[in-house]
């Protein structure tokens, strides 16, 4: 059963932990689905904010990389306008140090 | 909604074949999480064929090594959910994710690898951080 995928024919990104930079200021991390005309739909998200995070966006990855992605929005979809680049997260490792 | 049992058999079977005990209540769970002594690998077993797929055939790899945990456990998220919520309880300072794997030493947390670290990766790359955390971790050679 190794390599057996449940979901052929989607995206490249489907189903992998990616970063979304919004144009907004806030960074979405979580699963990538699709994105479609309605924006970027992610699974089990969390949400940097740079308006309310206690911490800069930096530090806030690299606890993420640590210890995970905490799943504060069970499905959400960043609208196209905000939806700028998408990066892997296990890209960023470096900042986990 | 779990998935069809028959669907998922091959996945348990190629856990167990690798030597690794499925836990499936919370009472399995607690018999070998609640004072675990020594070191232990927690593999948190997933559908997800990117990244689970990958992520079996890393730990069998790793398990050939010659340090390893004295003992695998595995729970079945989106399966065995009562057990799968369990044991998280036991990594709780990790976010739930699967496939994911936790080793832990007498209870503790000392290695984590979480679905991202899997993504996108081959086998033998995910066996190599596994050996990595055997090493330095481990010292009994029994499964």
């Amino acid at each position: 059963m190794s390599g057996h995928v449940f979901h052929p024919g989607h995206e490249e990104l489907h189903g992998v932990t990616v970063v979304v930079d919004g144009a907004s200021g806030r960074t979405y991390v979580g699963r990538y689905h699709e994105r479609g005309p309605r924006g970027v739909v992610m699974h089990d998200v969390g949400v940097h904010d740079p308006a309310t995070a206690g911490s800069d966006r930096g530090s806030w990855l690299a606890r993420v990389l640590k210890f995970g992605v905490p799943p504060e929005h069970k499905h959400l979809i960043v609208p196209e306008a905000e939806a700028g680049s998408i990066s892997r997260l296990a890209d960023l490792a470096d900042l986990a140090g | 909604m779990p998935y069809d049992p028959r669907l998922v058999a091959p996945m348990r079977e190629e856990m167990t074949r690798m030597g690794a005990r499925e836990l499936t209540t919370v009472a399995d769970v607690d018999a070998v999480l609640g004072d675990a002594k020594g070191t232990t690998l927690l593999f948190i077993n997933s559908v997800c064929g990117c990244a689970a797929g990958n992520a079996r055939p890393a730990l069998a790899a790793a398990l050939r090594h010659d340090v390893r945990p004295q003992q695998v456990v595995t729970v079945f998220a989106g399966q065995d959910l009562e057990a799968t919520a369990r044991a998280r309880q036991f990594v709780s300072d990790y976010q739930p994710s699967s496939p994911s794997m936790a080793l832990l030493r007498d209870g503790e947390v000392v290695h984590f690898i979480h679905r991202h670290q899997i993504e996108g990766r081959g086998p033998q790359a995910v066996a190599a951080d596994l050996v990595a955390a055997f090493d330095k971790y481990c010292t009994e050679t029994t499964v």
